[in-house]
């Protein structure tokens, strides 16, 4: 199958055999997250729609189209893909390459379950294609869910069908004094329940009418259609728990004076500090939950994981296999069994490990 | 043989595999249609459906940890009472495992708004090929690396074993309603089914069923489809109140919009009930019409339902075979089904060339070889036809890394010749 992004895609193959070090760059918005990027040839994915038949509720698209070009496109047809970056200038390929999923998580779902299809080019030139465009596909290894939070060291993304889906009739953030567990409890399937201490807010999609008779369930008053903000700060990052302990990681985060805000039902919290010692501090407090933090801004000392890659061993063997001469984003993943940086030993997840 | 009734049992299964160097297969109830957990040569079968225990519901975290000999249905009784449901629901439902669906990517009539298997599993206890246990995934919602959770659902046994799942549970919806359309002619069933979809609305389940096995399906149930309908479909849509009702109004006008006949919404839950037992005993009824069956899988994008049912009629006529089709059009997953009399002589290579040309239609068409049932044995040589050279050595590439051993079900899912350098053809009669 031809596509109009075929030549430019050849490009990048050609880059790609020639340069010993390939390093994919997207919006750069998120350039901070994972290990130290290495120094080798940037390569950027090609941007532009290649395909999109609403009536498919797919979309084919070049991995360097910016989110914002992509979401202006879909809402032209009613439709909708839900990747919902922090920034919209993020490319759909940075996102899927990063791995992080949009506050609409607990609606919509992470972004793994967003790919079709994907086109990789590989360390040493080659266009790989994993998946299918059909919204259903069985046939053969996952490796479009293989691909997404792979920082690029699988391969370049740079082609991909996403899933898509009909924009909601209606949609309200409603603000509750609920706790987020007790939100999660009474809403039926709401889009995000924003987690803060003190204050819940759910975003509700759907009939405006139902909308009404979820807000009266959940004691709500509706604070319009604008998400309310996620914390901001020099030092940020997310914690990953299981959900019944977003109320409380969200309130021990707060109590340090770091800006926390939970995704209910899914198990994020999103944290912003003013300094170093905020993002450990809260680190800390993930481990003691039995999750993990990761450093998505500031403080570039402190290791991006701050725990070991599980299985690490299967997925060096994968690296090794799909890109044998090691040639994609080396040290992007702690691939290696180097010791963490920066990561006091006491509170590594021994139960893990 | 085998039956093992803990991880540890099965674990040592494995292990005793590995030791003789002989490969292993997962089996679960066997309800596959591909093929996957059909052992070649002298391999270890290891049945799961001993290990059939729900190990843990929390029903706050909507999070159930299960064996993989757990029923798929079973999963969604054991849950009922607390307002929950797992969503993957195949046809075979009542006898396929838990573990099955892992092995295969499961889908079924409500994938359509919820996703497969993949979407509802959240980790995975795997035993590998050298008997050692990995912990895939968890029950946080991000983990550092690669998504090995998402690698081993859909590997059809080639990767390692489930012995412990945990997947995500649902609640029930508030309202659900169910509706059948009748219509006079296929493209209008079609057209309705493109209609819903530009309409902004992705119900729960959109079936669709040929005039052949509707009037099979009324012979048998007595659901009350319409006997003389050239096609039906079968849509739900569930939520809240006035999401439905709305969704409800818009699809009726939808369907009136393209000629639907009649537009039927069950009125109770005994109606409704009634309604999905046609659908859901559609391979029971043709046992009526002829002692044997092939259903094939593939998925078609939805604008190309028409186009590629025309051809699908076409090539039954030519091999001169029954042909009926019970598919989820809303997500384009075909099923064309081949009825007929094994004992009729040469009809086998017929039902089997008219399959291999309804599957080259298919991928003509932008499809794919299958949506939920998986490739086994029974697609492992059209891999080729949607995967390039390049794309397959990647795979193959994928499942040495996950199985270095090659013990684990091998000669499934890939074609010989994958790898590349590795010996894509042999002469005839060559022992391999």
């Amino acid at each position: 199958m031809t596509g109009p992004l075929d030549s430019a895609i050849d490009d990048l193959c050609a880059v790609a055999r020639d340069a010993p070090v390939v390093v994919p760059v997207g919006g750069r918005t998120h350039w901070e997250v994972g290990g130290p990027p290495p120094t080798g040839t940037e390569v950027v994915a090609p941007a532009g729609i290649v395909e999109y038949d609403p009536a498919e509720l797919t979309v084919t698209v070049g991995a360097g189209t910016r989110v914002g070009d992509l979401d202006a496109v879909l809402a032209a047809s009613g439709q909708q893909c839900p990747l919902d970056p922090r920034d919209p200038a993020a490319t759909v390929g940075g996102v899927l390459a990063t791995g992080l999923s949009g506050p609409r998580r607990l609606g919509y779902g992470p972004v793994r379950n967003r790919l079709l299809e994907v086109h990789l080019v590989t360390g040493d030139g080659r266009r790989v294609k994993g998946g299918g465009r059909t919204v259903k596909n069985v046939s053969g290894y996952d490796v479009a869910r293989l691909v997404v939070g792979s920082l690029g060291t699988l391969g370049v993304i740079v082609q991909v069908t996403l899933r898509c889906e009909p924009r909601p009739p209606a949609a309200a953030w409603l603000a509750t004094a609920l706790p987020g567990a007790e939100a999660a409890a009474r809403a039926f399937r709401p889009a995000t329940i924003l987690v803060q201490s003190g204050a819940t807010t759910v975003l509700v999609e759907g009939h405006a009418d139902d909308i009404a008779a979820e807000s009266r369930r959940l004691d709500a008053t509706s604070v319009g259609t604008a998400p309310p903000p996620l914390p901001e700060g020099p030092f940020r990052g997310r914690i990953s728990v299981s959900p019944a302990r977003v109320d409380a990681v969200v309130a021990a985060v707060a109590r340090i004076g770091v800006g926390a805000v939970g995704e209910g039902g899914v198990g994020t919290v999103h944290v912003a500090a003013v300094n170093a010692d905020g993002l450990r501090a809260a680190r800390v407090i993930a481990h003691d939950a039995g999750g993990w933090l990761l450093r998505e801004a500031g403080g570039e000392e402190i290791d991006g994981f701050g725990v070991p890659l599980p299985n690490r061993a299967v997925m060096a063997r994968i690296k090794d296999a799909l890109d044998p001469t090691g040639a994609c984003n080396p040290g992007r993943l702690p691939l290696d069994d180097r010791p963490l940086v920066d990561v006091d030993a006491a509170v590594g997840r021994g139960a893990r490990a | 043989m085998c039956f093992p009734q803990s991880t540890e049992q099965l674990a040592a299964a494995v292990r005793v595999a590995a030791r003789h160097d002989v490969p292993f297969v997962a089996r679960g109830s066997g309800t596959g249609l591909a093929g996957g957990a059909t052992p070649l040569d002298d391999a270890v079968v290891i049945v799961t459906t001993q290990m059939n225990r729900v190990l843990a519901v929390d029903p706050v975290e909507r999070i159930a940890w299960v064996e993989p000999g757990v029923l798929n249905l079973d999963l969604s009784r054991a849950v009922a009472h607390l307002g929950l449901h797992y969503a993957p629901d195949p046809s075979s439902q009542q006898a396929c495992t838990i573990g099955g669906n892992v092995g295969t990517n499961a889908g079924g009539p409500h994938c359509l708004a919820s996703g497969g298997t993949s979407a509802h599993v959240l980790a995975v206890d795997a035993v590998l090929g050298d008997g050692s246990v990995a912990h895939l995934g968890g029950t946080e919602p991000d983990l550092p690396g690669y998504d090995l959770r998402g690698c081993f659902v859909g590997s059809e046994g080639t990767m390692g074993i489930a012995a412990r799942v945990a997947v995500r549970l649902l609640p029930n919806p508030p309202v659900v309603r169910t509706l059948l359309l009748d219509f006079t002619a296929l493209d209008d069933a079609a057209a309705t089914v493109s209609g819903i979809i530009a309409a902004g609305m992705v119900p729960a389940a959109l079936e669709m069923m040929d005039a052949e096995i509707t009037r099979a399906v009324e012979d048998y149930v007595g659901a009350g489809y319409p006997r003389d309908a050239a096609a039906v479909l079968l849509v739900e849509v569930d939520g809240l109140e006035d999401g439905v009702a709305a969704q409800v109004a818009a699809i009726t006008e939808v369907g009136k919009a393209n000629g639907a006949r009649s537009v039927r919404v069950a009125q109770d839950e005994a109606e409704r009930a009634l309604l999905w037992k046609g659908r859901k005993s559609a391979f029971g009824a043709i046992a009526r019409i002829a002692p044997d069956y092939y259903l094939h899988d593939a998925v078609v994008p939805r604008t190309k339902l028409v186009e590629v049912l025309r051809h699908v009629y076409r090539i039954a006529g030519e091999q001169q075979l029954t042909m009926m089709n019970v598919f989820h059009a809303g997500d384009g997953n075909l099923h064309p089904l081949i009825v007929f009399d094994a004992r009729e002589p040469g009809v086998w290579q017929r039902v089997h060339d008219a399959g291999d040309e309804i599957l080259r239609t298919c991928v003509a068409a932008g499809g794919v070889l299958s949506g939920e049932h998986g490739i086994g044995m029974e697609k492992r040589d059209a891999m080729g036809l949607i995967f390039s050279p390049d794309d397959l050595d990647l795979q193959a590439r994928l499942r040495d890394a996950f199985d270095p051993s090659g013990r684990a079900n091998p000669g499934k899912v890939l074609p010989r010749g994958s790898r590349c350098g590795e010996l894509a053809r042999v002469p005839e009669g060559t022992w391999v």
